[in-house]
């Protein structure tokens, strides 16, 4: 078994993440997040053309054409390119204007138009799930374990959530609905190690509750530390898969996940476990407390 | 723990088997010999290709047409009657008057209940009535508005007839298995697989369709006195005037069918009325032979033909310059029916067929990208105990898909993501189990103990860990649409499965293992 300090600097990685979520505040509210047609509202229209053209020539075709809000980058492969439109045309008056003016075969593949009624019921309902997801992990924490540790539960996928918001900020990549639904996977998932972490904790308190509680909690990350490290190493090895192979539609949901297992591991050990010592968790688990007046 | 019963194995394995049937059905080539379910799992839009459009009504023109017509109404008695008022108005869903004092205001309200079919009752002791129309009484004024009980039920209607409207133009275009559900109080989801461009669904979907006879302004007074109003002409863009009163409308249309006329070659719609229509088109031709028509459909005037001669057959012909695929559409949406209230589309999300097909080429590449690694990785760390639970995850895989396939859940690409991302978090659940045994190894002798211990230890454990990700996947589900729908399911589900599989198939394999080998060293 390994025998880590994980607690002697545990003053530096808490101040590293404090100020990595610090900075991921600003970022996001400086720098804001690309959102995607779905919280945005407009029209993306994927396009494949026969043979690879410069977007330069396409850009020009489209503002010659008066099309006011739109912007055309690459997609995947060479061949595939992305018109994002604000609602005024249609993606097949998009699809003539170009065929006509670059005499070249188009093949519309996606279509995904989302007025801006929809577009701020998604964002709300989005908020809404990531909130409802957070209470109720906070809630099953609480009942299965003290208050004290779903606080610090929470208190670590926050930091988890508002860092991987933060790497979309800083990166400019599009956020829309897959990326909260990769969220809301990575709430559930980043508390997995953290659970599993507090349980051998409780486990290690029960047994022994005259040690000083920083040492217990030192033993009980070493305890489950191949455990943590192997988990989340097997389930990157998955969703790695799918970053490199899935192709351009996974590629920020499974990127999303990815960079929050990673985070979210950290986070646990370094966050999650340390938290204990400052919120005074519970010492003896064998007498039950009577709390009543 | 280790212990099974042969009780309990028999139905593993039963279960197995048949979750094992369910999942060959899947594949084409299984299918010959008829033994197997004819049933496969759903894919999404994104995956077999097609057009998801999300589409609202808004009731307010509705609402307003209702009021004017109950104005209309209400205006009409009170001339014949020759009630004293002043000052009769309306606006959006208000329509008020002043009295001249308030002793006529019983006469006012008998009056109101005589005009037209929506009643409003004097006293409140007729609660459980059911009133259409409320009034208020402010000195001299009287305000009349459309009861909440009334507008809640319009809405109803509005939407079931909308939504069977759809479903018609729907059929008449011809696509397979489309999908039309109600979503909310005033939304229609059309799901339409297998279609990679709906430009032509789009135009006809929207569309109200409403087709209005009335007559062009002419010199002569409007007898009926309702007024006249401008309409937009479709072939020149001018304003016509024609006149308020409504001939015939769409609604008594039986039948309308694209065709040419002989001597232009011009595309036009031929229509036919029932007979109610026909008596009324009969009627109002009789007597205006040499006036111009107004040929109304969503407030532009398609063609203003002049009646030769009286048409007494219920039959006529629109022509208004039509392309031949206009003409189609127009006589899609007339024999479909008008809808009661304007729709829009608010959503879409197409997804072509070749596109659908490299998404899935993708998925399964990451699938087994994915698995692969699993599966070294779990005989690198375990050796045999690893491969107990490679066979595991295997089962893992083919019960969700079994289970999707029971359920007609919808396979989608996220969802694709999120089997391989259960398969990630089933080979937790082994981790745990294992790095467990390896533990109570070390503090206990014998394998049957250690093991027995850490599947018990495990147990509580996994069940905390995975319900957070569980609950998680159910928000996910409840709030999330289409595609992340379908991850949402995968990943729930997939858990469910996963923790199956590792506590009965998995669990018996090692059991047995450990039994037949009782005093060897377990290596890891």
């Amino acid at each position: 078994m390994t025998n880590f300090d994980f607690l002697k600097y545990k003053k530096f990685f808490i101040l590293v993440s404090a100020s990595l979520v610090f900075f991921s505040f600003i970022l996001i509210f400086s720098k804001g997040l690309n959102l995607g047609v779905d919280f945005k509202g407009g029209t993306t229209i994927e396009i494949r053309l026969e043979k690879k053209m410069d977007i330069e020539k396409i850009r020009n075709s489209l503002s010659k054409s008066k099309i006011n809000n739109f912007s055309v980058k690459e997609f995947g492969t060479a061949n595939d390119l992305l018109i994002y439109t604000d609602n005024s045309i249609s993606p097949n008056d998009i699809k003539n204007i170009l065929e006509k003016d670059l005499k070249e075969k188009i093949t519309i593949r996606k279509i995904e138009t989302v007025g801006p009624k929809v577009g701020s019921e998604l964002i709300k309902s989005a908020i809404y799930s990531v909130l409802l997801c957070l209470i109720a992990i906070f809630l099953y924490l609480w009942f299965r374990f003290e208050w004290q540790f779903s606080l610090g539960g929470i208190v670590a996928l926050l930091h988890d959530l508002i860092i991987t918001v933060g790497v979309f900020a800083l990166l400019g990549l599009q956020f829309d609905l897959s990326i909260i639904a990769a969220l809301l996977t990575i709430l559930g998932y980043s508390i997995n190690d953290t659970v599993i972490i507090y349980d051998r904790i409780r486990e290690n308190l029960k047994k022994d509750s005259s040690s000083e509680l920083s040492i217990l909690i030192n033993e009980s990350l070493n305890n489950t530390l191949s455990r943590t490290l192997k988990t989340s190493g097997t389930t990157l090895l998955c969703i790695v898969a799918v970053l490199i192979f899935g192709g351009e539609v996974l590629r920020g949901f499974a990127f999303a996940i990815t960079f929050g297992i990673i985070v979210g591991t950290y986070s646990s050990i370094y966050i999650a476990a340390p938290i204990l010592i400052f919120f005074k968790v519970k010492r003896d688990w064998s007498i039950k407390i009577d709390n009543t007046p | 723990m280790l212990n099974f019963s042969r009780f309990k194995i028999g139905l593993i394995l039963i279960s197995l088997l048949i979750f094992f049937y369910i999942f060959i059905g899947n594949f084409n080539f299984t299918n010959k010999y008829k033994i197997f379910l004819d049933k496969k799992v759903n894919l999404g839009l994104d995956l077999q290709g097609g057009s998801y459009l999300l589409l609202e009504i808004d009731i307010n023109p509705l609402l307003i047409k209702k009021t004017q017509e109950k104005y209309n109404d209400i205006k009409k008695i009170f001339d014949e009657k020759k009630f004293d008022y002043k000052n009769l108005t309306f606006s959006n869903n208000k329509i008020q008057f002043e009295l001249k004092n308030l002793s006529q205001k019983d006469d006012a309200i008998n009056l109101i209940n005589r005009a037209g079919r929506e009643n409003i009752f004097l006293n409140n002791n007729l609660e459980n009535l059911k009133k259409d129309f409320v009034y208020k009484i402010d000195k001299n004024l009287i305000i009349l508005q459309f009861s909440d009980d009334y507008i809640k039920n319009l809405k109803k209607d509005t939407i079931n007839q909308s939504i069977e409207i759809v479903r018609k133009r729907v059929d008449q275009l011809g696509t397979k298995e489309p999908s039309i559900q109600q979503k909310g109080d005033n939304r229609i989801i059309v799901e339409l697989p297998g279609l990679s461009d709906p430009s032509n669904f789009k135009n006809i979907l929207g569309k109200t369709a409403q087709l209005n006879f009335k007559f062009l302004k002419s010199s002569s007074v409007d007898k009926d006195n309702i007024g006249f109003e401008k309409i937009k002409n479709k072939a020149d863009g001018s304003f016509i005037e024609v006149e308020k009163k409504l001939i015939v409308s769409g609604e008594n249309l039986i039948d309308a069918q694209p065709g040419f006329e002989r001597d232009t070659n011009q595309s036009i719609v031929s229509f036919k009325f029932d007979s109610i229509g026909a008596k009324k088109f009969a009627n109002a031709t009789k007597d205006n032979v040499g006036r111009p028509l107004a040929i109304i459909l969503d407030n532009e005037i398609l063609s203003s033909p002049v009646i030769r001669e009286p048409i007494l057959t219920g039959s006529g012909q629109i022509s208004g310059g039509f392309t031949v695929e206009e003409a189609n559409q127009l006589a899609v949406l007339l024999r479909a029916g008008a809808l009661p209230a304007p729709m829009k589309i608010i959503e879409e999300r197409t997804v072509g067929a070749d596109l659908g097909e490299d998404s899935i080429r993708y998925g399964l590449i990451s699938f087994i990208a994915g698995f692969l690694l699993a599966f070294i990785y779990m005989i690198y760390a375990y050796k045999l105990l690893g491969f107990f639970a490679n066979i595991s995850l295997l089962l893992n895989v083919v019960i969700l898909i079994s289970i999707l396939t029971l359920f007609g859940s919808t396979l989608t690409l996220p969802g694709i993501a999120g089997i391989i991302l259960t398969v990630g978090m089933a080979i937790d659940t082994n981790v745990i189990i294992f790095e467990r045994a390896k533990e109570e190894l070390k503090i206990e002798k014998s394998n049957i103990i250690a093991f027995d211990l850490a599947y018990k230890k495990s147990l509580l454990t996994i069940i905390d860990s995975n319900l957070t990700t569980f609950i998680a996947g159910v928000i996910l589900f409840y709030l999330g649409s289409g595609p992340v729908k379908g991850f949402a399911v995968t990943l729930c589900v997939g858990l469910a499965t996963s923790f199956f599989t590792a506590f009965t198939v998995n669990r018996l394999m090692v059991g047995k293992y450990i039994k037949n080998n009782k005093d060897k060293l377990i290596s890891f």
